[in-house]
């Protein structure tokens, strides 16, 4: 647990992890590896809007259309950085797909954030939906054909380690934040707003910072996902995006870092590792378990894996108490 | 102008559609305070059934009338048979707990029934039997007047006007709106909640069995995914209303409707998605309750 209070430690931590996996798997499971990766970044800034915040948003996948189309266009017509320093490259279009959709962000959450419950989901949704079908009639970025030959990483290794920086950058972003003064205003805003605003703190401004700072991460995994993909187009980001992204928050516990990260795992892997069932029985019933499993996992444990507590908590209080 | 009201007409024969739907919707929503978003699946199993049946029985090859009654009424019963099931099994264990599980239910369900579809129906589109003829009953100028807009025109304001002289003239209805209002109340007052609770989806997912035959007449290429778009633009139709307003639903639908048929007419048939989400954003951001919804302030 001492590698969650070092952000180095981590990243070295996860590196590490990547090179004992380029050698020992294949580049099929490698691949959904990397997605998961995508997955953890889009569930970890999701959950700062959900979770903490709790203001229900259902378009994420906009933003991350909008990250992942800044640096496909980015990396595929400009370049100033010499093959040596490529990395560099990609960090800086990497940070500017982020940069891109915060704006959007804000643009989207400044109007749309004064609406509560239902119907901020819905606008969301509707916003995310917008988004899409500009991409759709936007001819310089492809249209409904998308954007082809992506450049990526090379290998596995820079890729897994590329978005290990993106997930251990994310992590402790989100982390230091929430033990901020701003953190509180978000929990404040989740709590009661009138209270909250009783208190002093500007609710609005509050759920458009963490809307940005949300949108910001989207953006960087939609960048991520089309350099591992090398292919985006705009039916990549439908409103089942979203959709799976808040699942991942849901099923992780609401407010929980480490649940959003075991989520997206669990829901990345899921559905790759019932394929042989598939194999089995002749029919793709994998949805179909998947959405199965989703309804009972609501209807037996609501407050999601963890709740809103880390992993850390859940090991002191299942694992250390019985041993 | 001939086009135009061509268009007119057109619109409000999709807007009926969409109205159908949108009630289911609404009314779910004004009683449970959920957006039941497996309600496009209901209508999805709706178009399904009536299919099977129209096959099954033989009745695709004399269109008429008679034929499309018999596929509504099938569609309605199996619809309302599912929607009950549906509320019994994954919505009532969730009765009291917070509105993001439910919702997260919903989507559950929804993705249950779409995914059982492909695996059930097939993921193919399947060719929806002609259940009448589409002919021009009459003209005006060069403006046509076809049958499918009539019935479609006829049967959706038949369904409205059944469901406010239900809501509104019958015990149950009066019973409906108490629950709607306060359900503790209501239940100290001898109405059982989770009754009318069940007989509110079953009423929404009949008008969502009269919206699919009537969508698998009009447009006959039914798949498993086809509730999607058109429980997306129902629901936005239904919150551009005001959610839980039955009225603002039907007129919700009718612009959604109109504005989608125009919006293709006149520019560009790809921005017709964006529109229907362009005109809900607009709306609720200057009348955050939905056209006909009442903003209510919450005291502390």
């Amino acid at each position: 647990m001492k590698a969650l209070k070092n952000p180095a430690l981590a990243l070295l931590g996860l590196c590490l992890l990547g090179v004992a996996l380029n050698f020992s798997v294949n580049a099929y499971i490698q691949l959904i590896l990397l997605f998961a990766g995508v997955n953890c970044l889009m569930s970890m800034s999701l959950n700062l809007v959900n979770g903490y915040t709790g203001q229900f948003s259902l378009g994420h996948a906009g933003f991350m259309a909008i990250g992942a189309y800044f640096s496909a266009y980015a990396s595929t017509r400009w370049s100033f950085a010499p093959p040596s320093l490529l990395i560099v490259q990609y960090f800086v279009f990497t940070l500017g797909a982020g940069l891109v959709a915060a704006a959007a962000g804000f643009l989207v959450g400044l109007p749309s954030l004064r609406l509560k419950g239902d119907y901020l989901a819905i606008v969301t949704l509707g916003f995310g939906e917008i988004i899409r079908v500009a991409l759709l009639n936007m001819d310089f970025l492809g249209g409904p054909r998308g954007l082809s030959g992506i450049p990526g990483f090379g290998s596995f290794l820079w890729s897994f380690s590329f978005a290990s920086l993106w997930i251990v950058i994310c992590f402790f972003t989100i982390w230091r934040v929430m033990r901020s003064s701003h953190g509180r205003g978000f929990l404040s805003v989740r709590e009661d707003e009138i209270a909250a605003e009783a208190m002093g703190v500007n609710t609005t401004r509050m759920k458009v910072k963490a809307f940005v700072l949300s949108s910001f991460f989207a953006g960087v995994a939609g960048a991520l996902f089309a350099h591992f993909t090398n292919f985006i187009n705009p039916s990549s980001f439908t409103f089942l995006q979203s959709v799976n992204a808040v699942i991942m928050v849901v099923l992780g516990g609401m407010g929980s870092m480490t649940g959003s990260i075991v989520a997206a795992i669990i829901i990345t892997v899921l559905p790759e590792a019932l394929r042989p069932l598939q194999e089995l029985t002749g029919v793709d019933l994998r949805m179909v378990i998947y959405s199965l499993s989703l309804i009972l996992m609501m209807i037996l444990r609501p407050k999601g894996l963890f709740g809103d507590m880390e992993l850390g908590d859940v090991w002191r209080k299942y694992v250390r108490r019985s041993a | 102008m001939q086009d135009f009201i061509q268009h007119l007409i057109n619109g409000v024969s999709l807007g009926s559609i969409y109205a159908l739907i949108a009630l289911g919707y609404t009314m779910v929503y004004g009683i449970l305070k959920m957006i039941n978003f497996a309600h496009s699946d209901v209508y999805m199993v709706g178009a399904f059934a009536a299919y099977y049946f129209a096959r099954w029985i033989g009745i695709e090859n004399d269109p008429g009338l008679s034929t499309l009654l018999t596929l509504i009424v099938v569609s309605m019963i199996c619809c309302s048979l599912l929607g009950l099931v549906i509320e019994r099994l994954a919505y009532r264990p969730l009765r009291n707990s917070p509105k993001l599980n439910v919702l997260i239910t919903a989507i559950g369900v929804s993705l249950f029934l779409e995914y059982s579809g492909q695996v059930v129906f097939g993921a193919d589109p399947k060719v929806f039997p002609e259940v009448m003829k589409d002919f021009v009953i009459f003209n005006i100028g060069n403006v046509e007047v076809r049958s499918f807009d009539i019935t479609v025109l006829a049967v959706g304001i038949v369904a409205m006007l059944a469901l406010q002289f239900l809501l509104f003239k019958t015990k149950i209805g009066r019973a409906m709106r108490a629950v709607s209002a306060n359900p503790m109340v209501a239940s100290l007052m001898g109405v059982n909640p989770d009754r009318i609770i069940a007989f509110t989806f079953v009423v929404g997912s009949s008008l969502a069995g009269v919206g699919s035959v009537l969508v698998g007449m009009k447009y006959p290429k039914i798949d498993p995914l086809m509730g999607m778009m058109i429980g997306l633009k129902a629901f936005v139709a239904a919150v551009l209303g005001g959610i839980g307003n039955v009225g603002g639903a039907v007129i919700g639908a009718m612009i959604m409707g109109l504005s989608e048929e125009m919006v293709v007419a006149y520019l560009s048939s790809t921005y017709r998605d964006a529109l229907a989400f362009g005109i809900l954003i607009v709306i609720l951001i200057f009348k955050p309750a939905g056209l006909l919804g009442k903003y209510s302030v919450e005291k502390v």
